[in-house]
């Protein structure tokens, strides 16, 4: 990577610029200081990008929306273009939603934008967040911004959901049916809490003008607000990078923000937009025109939630039944609360993750080179059980499409499930950690004796021989430099004594970082090589 | 869930059957019973078939359909007796590739028919011989000419707790499963609401008028003629068919795109 280090050059555009603003509005010196951020190049750090596009796709999108869409529930005869419903009694707001599909020119079309990019920016988002937290991206001092973006994550499923549930059609309608089954789930808040929602008796006609007030006001001015703190902490903290020679935890090394990477953000924006604009133009969305106005009596099979709610759907129909238990009159449902526990719970390990592992690494150093997923195998293998505890909740918001489509018994997907939810994150943390110390074992080798070239030699006196490949330094940089963390022991405090949080601190450490492979240290290096002299090249913290 | 409760409570399979073992012996004692099992207005007049038919019929069944369900389609305990199911029945079940039942899993599939239509009418009308059933619909019984609407709602009310809202099909317990209405025929639709297949409720004309069925036939009818409106349909499956897609596809496909950018810079 021979790119521009933090240095821009004087002069030309972003100067010029900088210049112009700053005589009229005095601006320039921020100006000039933003412009000359470090980007680095990688594909991964395009995700939150993407999440950051599809954002301003749903912005434009739904203003346009917001122009036709009217959110009451007052019941109206459709007289609309739509066969199959004309004559039919509806609310305001599905006539409106058909209006928007069938009359308003290109309303269709935006309709299917908005609900693509709504798709599309909760799975960036999502994806961001893996790459965060298997590249250690999330360590001192990102850990707040770590938070600000499972906030955002979080915000955004809310956006979804009461986006989803504004058209008052069959599948939105029992959808929020579900949530107010939920609400009521509760114990002694539930039923008041579903009747102020709801205005009186589910569903009544309040909802979808107060779900409206949120989607288009409130969720959307958090999300922006904390898309500007997360973007403001970027720039304060720095991009990290992966690591290579020259890419140290005081330095960032890419292009300038001005012009280059700007030039090349704003050719990305319009490439995610084109492809959600091709997909809202070819791929259908929420046919909502199939699923009828809503009304309590009909429930369709297959009623599932948007994808990123299919993990709590999925919560719920996994839940074993017949958990209710009566105490005097009072029944506790614990086919529901027990999901939502989990749910909940999920949520917290997910944003208090970067805290605990700082408090059992101890490590109060900042870090901006990222660590490759292998060099960290308990903090990977726990990420992929998470994510595979998740992913078993989300698959079992389908199980009927799963049985339908794979021709097998629902009830032997569910069962398989529920075993599923427990057993497959065990098994994925214990298969995940070993492929990560297998692969960081054959880094070593591949350090200490080169590559595998696959040519055989012979030699004069008959003995055969591979050609191994020493690595250049940028290679041998990669591989060799990350942290080496020992397990700690508890050590007594100040009074003398064993805590019982040094204790379970130093129980953790062990289980984090009780088998691990060590880099490649100088020594070693050299007696593997002694007829390199490559260890001056290598500079790295590992070589001690 | 409730969807697949009331499946359970609509499964007429055994209290029905054995209420037409009964009515099949006091068919033969001379009772008159028949008529109250199947609340079916339109029934077949067994005369109108042509004796020669009836025989086609009969040694039809005797050499593919008598094994399972009895030398005189009384029935055996491996499939029920016909006496009473009606012709609309056998031409759903044979038509549809149905029967004759093969490899037994939880539900019989629809396959390829295995017998033409003359072998199919001569079927059906051997099985109407025995006694009275519902009979096959006419042409203008199934015509696409009903209330549209009013279609579109009945088969909400009725019908997509098993068969989804878009008629995309949907599961129901023990690897039984209501299938997807997106090629079913006009005449298949009827017959299936008269008779009930499998563990499908029977909707007879109590439940549902000659007209009501008349238009679920012409909104689904619709469906079928007018395809997806928004572009590919993802076969209406909804949102999990949606989110596979975006993450497949559309964010798949931006990532590729992005790395091999990415690859034609360095
Ligand atoms: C309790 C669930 C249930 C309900 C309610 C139900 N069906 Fe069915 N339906 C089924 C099942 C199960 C089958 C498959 C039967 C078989 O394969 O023998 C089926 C089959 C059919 C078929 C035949 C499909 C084919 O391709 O062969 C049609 C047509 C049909 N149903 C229409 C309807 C209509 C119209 C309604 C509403 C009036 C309705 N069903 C209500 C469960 C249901
Ligand atoms: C391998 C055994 C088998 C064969 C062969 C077979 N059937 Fe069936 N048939 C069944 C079973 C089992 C059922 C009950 C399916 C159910 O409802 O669960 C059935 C159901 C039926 C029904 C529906 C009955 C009702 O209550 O509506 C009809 C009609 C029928 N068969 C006709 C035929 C005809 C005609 C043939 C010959 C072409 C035939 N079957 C051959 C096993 C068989
Ligand atoms: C300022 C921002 C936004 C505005 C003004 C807006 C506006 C709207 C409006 C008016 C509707 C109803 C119209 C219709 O359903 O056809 C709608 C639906 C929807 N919104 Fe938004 N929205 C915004 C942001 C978001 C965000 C951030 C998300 C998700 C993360 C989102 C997801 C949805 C979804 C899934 C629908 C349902 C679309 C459909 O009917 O198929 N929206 N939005």
């Amino acid at each position: 990577m021979s790119n521009a280090t933090s240095t821009a050059q004087k002069g030309g555009f972003l100067a010029g610029t900088a210049n112009y603003l700053d005589e009229r509005v005095g601006v320039g010196g921020i100006l000039k200081e933003f412009g000359r951020k470090i980007f680095p190049d990688h594909w991964s750090f395009m995700l939150g990008e993407v999440a950051l596009y599809s954002f301003l796709v749903l912005l434009l999108s739904g203003t346009f929306l917001t122009f036709f869409f009217q959110p009451a529930m007052t019941n109206v005869i459709y007289d609309g273009v739509y066969g199959p419903l004309k004559g039919a009694e509806m609310s305001i707001a599905y006539k409106s939603a058909l209006d928007i599909s069938f009359e308003v020119r290109g309303g269709l079309l935006m309709r299917e934008l908005h609900h693509w990019a709504a798709l599309l920016f909760v799975a960036a988002a999502g994806l961001h967040m893996m790459r965060v937290f298997f590249t250690g991206a999330f360590r001192k001092p990102r850990e707040i911004n770590w938070v600000v973006g499972f906030a955002l994550f979080v915000l955004a499923m809310a956006g979804g959901f009461t986006g989803y549930s504004l058209p008052d059609d069959l599948l939105s309608g029992n959808g929020l049916r579900i949530i107010d089954g939920m609400i009521k789930g509760l114990p002694v808040i539930g039923a008041y809490v579903s009747s102020m929602l709801f205005g009186g008796e589910f569903p009544g006609h309040q909802i979808v003008a107060r779900l409206y007030g949120l989607h288009i006001l409130l969720i959307p001015a958090f999300i922006l607000i904390f898309i500007v703190i997360h973007l403001f902490m970027v720039v304060i903290h720095k991009h990290t990078h992966y690591s290579g020679p020259g890419r140290r935890d005081d330095n960032v090394v890419g292009y300038p923000l001005m012009p280059v990477y700007v030039a090349k953000a704003g050719g990305f924006f319009f490439l995610v937009f084109g492809v959600l604009m091709l997909v809202a133009a070819t791929v259908t969305i929420n046919p909502i025109w199939l699923y009828g106005g809503y009304d309590p009596s009909p429930v369709s099979a297959g009623t599932q939630p948007d994808w990123y709610i299919g993990w709590a759907d999925g919560a719920l129909r996994l839940a074993p039944s017949h958990l209710e238990v009566t105490t005097g009159n009072y029944t506790w449902s614990w086919n529901i609360l027990l999901p939502m526990i989990v749910l909940i719970l999920l949520l917290v390990l997910v944003a208090a993750y970067p805290f605990f592992e700082a408090w059992v690494t101890g490590d109060k150093r900042e870090h901006h080179v990222l660590d490759r997923p292998r060099n960290a195998p308990t903090r990977t293998a726990i990420g992929a059980a998470g994510m595979t505890f998740y992913a078993v909740l989300w698959a079992g918001a389908s199980t009927d499409l799963i049985a339908t489509h794979f021709a097998l018994s629902l009830n032997h997907v569910l069962t398989t499930m529920q075993i599923s939810l427990i057993v497959l994150p065990i098994i994925a943390f214990f298969i995940t950690k070993r492929v990560c110390l297998s692969l960081q074992r054959k880094d070593r080798e591949i350090v200490l004796h080169g590559r595998e070239t696959g040519r055989i030699v012979r030699l004069p006196h008959g003995e055969y021989l591979e050609i191994h490949e020493p690595l250049d330094e940028y290679e041998m940089y990669k591989l060799v430099d990350f942290i080496d963390h020992k397990p700690d022991v508890a050590r007594p405090n100040a009074q003398g004594k064993i805590t019982l949080g040094a204790r379970a601190r130093a129980a953790l450490s062990r289980f984090f970082f009780e088998d691990r492979v060590s880099p490649v240290s100088a020594s070693e290096l050299a007696s593997a090589h002694p007829e390199l002299d490559a260890v001056e090249h290598v500079e790295t913290k590992a070589l001690v | 869930m409730a969807s697949l409760n009331r499946k359970s409570m609509f499964s007429r399979r055994r209290p029905f059957a054995a209420a037409l073992v009964i009515a099949a012996g006091l068919l033969v004692t001379g009772g008159g019973y028949a008529a109250a099992t199947t609340a079916v207005k339109a029934q077949q007049d067994p005369t109108v078939a042509s004796q020669s038919q009836i025989d086609l019929g009969h040694k039809l069944f005797l050499a593919n359909c008598a094994s399972c369900h009895g030398k005189n389609a009384e029935g055996t305990k491996n499939a029920p007796t016909l006496i009473g199911v009606g012709a609309a029945s056998v031409d759903f079940q044979v038509s549809s590739g149905r029967m004759p039942a093969q490899a037994s899993g939880p539900q019989i599939q629809a396959k390829a028919a295995v017998f033409n239509d003359k072998e199919i009418a001569a079927m059906a009308a051997y099985v109407a011989s025995l006694a009275p059933g519902p009979a096959i619909p006419t042409d203008a019984m199934v015509a696409n000419n009903g209330d549209l609407t009013r279609g579109g709602q009945l088969f909400r009310t009725n019908c997509a707790m098993c068969h989804n809202a878009a008629g995309a099909g949907g599961a129901l317990t023990q690897g039984k499963y209501a299938p997807a209405l997106t090629d079913t025929g006009a005449k298949e639709m009827y017959e299936a609401m008269l008779t009930g297949p499998q563990n499908m409720p029977v909707f007879n004309d109590a439940n549902l008028s000659p007209k009501d069925k008349k238009d679920i036939i012409t909104y689904l009818v619709y469906l079928q003629q007018h395809p997806s409106v928004g572009g590919l349909s993802l076969d209406n499956l909804g949102p999990v068919a949606e989110g596979l897609f975006v993450w497949v596809a559309v964010l798949g496909g931006i990532i590729a795109i992005t790395v091999w950018l990415g690859a034609k810079s360095n």
